[in-house]
């Protein structure tokens, strides 16, 4: 793990290359200045080593790993420090930057949460081929391993990255940030973030999103959004997806929506197929709708500071 | 839920105090919980002992202080405790429940040598 800007382990991968560590070192004078670069060397405590700059000065500092500490009680003085921070203070800190940089570009970002198996990536897939010609689309693929999904994705014709998080049952904010640096994101667009199939972690990571959508299969139980009611209780809007299996199942639509509307008294719920297109206007409607008031906003943002620029400059004209 | 992670939260949040506020070790740390956050306390214990190894928390001693679960019964209109994110109201029975506190995670303070 970084410990410098909070990476997650090692081993997350996007599209499959290891991301990148910004460090950001202030010097002897005062200057404060970040780069990037690969961790190819070993950090020996207290070592001093050299990085190459791009701006091509060398220089080396120390930077001091594991610092050496007595096991010996009493040893020094003591004190307390307040922290006062929630735990998830650093990724909310990524995901508060992610939604500043989405809202700035008129994004409507989505934050996909399910079961694995709930069929997320059939449904974007049909998703991203009915909005053809509608409304721009770019993926975000969270998997542990493989690129499959973003594969799939591509084949569509939407750009798509994927992120490996090795490990790690979730997407995180600052995985997001790096995944979002990469894609090509037209302005006014949709973003679809598919996250690890996982019905616990994902509810407490931030990603920047407008919204969780959260999906869940019929062929599932009936009783997951009390099971697992973090996840129903932070989304918005609930997807009852594979709704074309129904006769043969004994699923019951309302039991599962009155479970959710227990954990979460506010959540939308639409009820789709991916495969026969059941209750794909409804859901393509709700996109639209999310897509349209971001892009509004964004418009009102850049309209909205003309008049006090304008004032700024009367107010700087010499008065006469 | 996530015990790994947040104990990985933990230390960052300690080791970013350590370069502020310059203290080389850590002997205690005491953490908010609130009863409604989903976080497993023996799963966040032996977490944090396997994420603080070799660093400087290393075997700092770990205090929980756990908050009660309290939500708005949109029903009764007033604040009763919560047990369960989707628990009912102890006095009407309503799930028609909005949670207002319990759902802390918060690093609280340090001691430091």
């Amino acid at each position: 793990m970084c410990t410098t800007c909070g990476c997650g382990p090692d081993e997350v991968m996007i599209d499959g290359e290891h991301s990148h560590h910004e460090h950001e070192h202030v010097h002897a004078d005062g200057t404060t200045h970040s780069h990037a670069h690969q961790h190819d060397h070993g950090h020996v405590a207290g070592a001093a080593h050299e990085h190459v700059h791009e701006d091509p000065q060398a220089h080396s500092h120390r930077h001091s790993y594991a610092p050496a500490h007595a096991h010996a009680p009493g040893v020094g003085t003591r004190r307390m420090v307040q922290i006062e921070q929630d735990i998830l203070s650093k990724n909310n800190a990524y995901a508060a930057q992610n939604r500043q940089r989405l809202a700035d570009r008129g994004i409507f970002a989505l934050n996909l949460v399910s079961s694995p198996g709930s069929g997320k990536t059939t449904l974007l897939v049909k998703t991203i081929e009915l909005l053809k010609g509608r409304q721009r689309v770019a993926v975000i693929e969270g998997d542990q391993q493989t690129s499959q999904d973003a594969e799939r994705i591509r084949a569509t014709g939407a750009p798509a990255i994927q992120i490996n998080t090795g490990k790690g049952c979730h997407l995180d904010a600052h995985m997001v940030g790096h995944a979002m640096g990469k894609l090509e994101l037209p302005d006014d667009s949709l973003l679809m973030i598919e996250n690890v199939g996982n019905l616990v972690c994902p509810a407490a990571f931030d990603l920047g999103e407008a919204h969780k959508v959260v999906i869940l299969s019929v062929t599932e139980g009936e009783d997951k959004p009390i099971k697992y009611p973090d996840m129903f209780r932070a989304a918005t809007l609930m997807l009852m997806n594979k709704c074309d299996l129904l006769p043969h199942l004994t699923f019951s639509v309302p039991r599962a929506i009155e479970f959710a509307r227990r954990v979460n008294p506010g959540i939308e719920v639409i009820e789709v197929s991916a495969t026969t297109g059941e209750g794909m206007d409804a859901w393509l409607a709700w996109l639209e709708r999310g897509a349209s008031a971001a892009a509004e906003r964004k418009r009102a943002a850049v309209e909205a500071p003309k008049p006090p620029i304008a004032e700024l400059e009367a107010h700087l004209s010499p008065a006469s | 839920m996530h015990e790994m992670s947040l104990a990985e939260g933990v230390l960052q949040l300690i080791e970013d105090a350590a370069r502020q506020q310059e203290f080389a070790r850590v002997t205690t740390v005491w953490l908010e919980i609130g009863q409604l956050s989903g976080v497993e306390i023996e799963a966040m214990k032996f977490c944090f002992d396997a994420v603080t190894r070799d660093s400087i928390a290393d075997g700092a001693r770990l205090e929980i202080i756990a908050l009660p679960g309290t939500g708005w019964c949109m029903k009764c209109a007033m604040t009763v405790p919560m047990a369960e994110v989707f628990g009912e109201c102890p006095q009407c029975g309503s799930h028609q429940m909005q949670v207002t506190s319990g759902t802390e995670m918060r690093v609280k303070e340090l001691e430091v040598a």
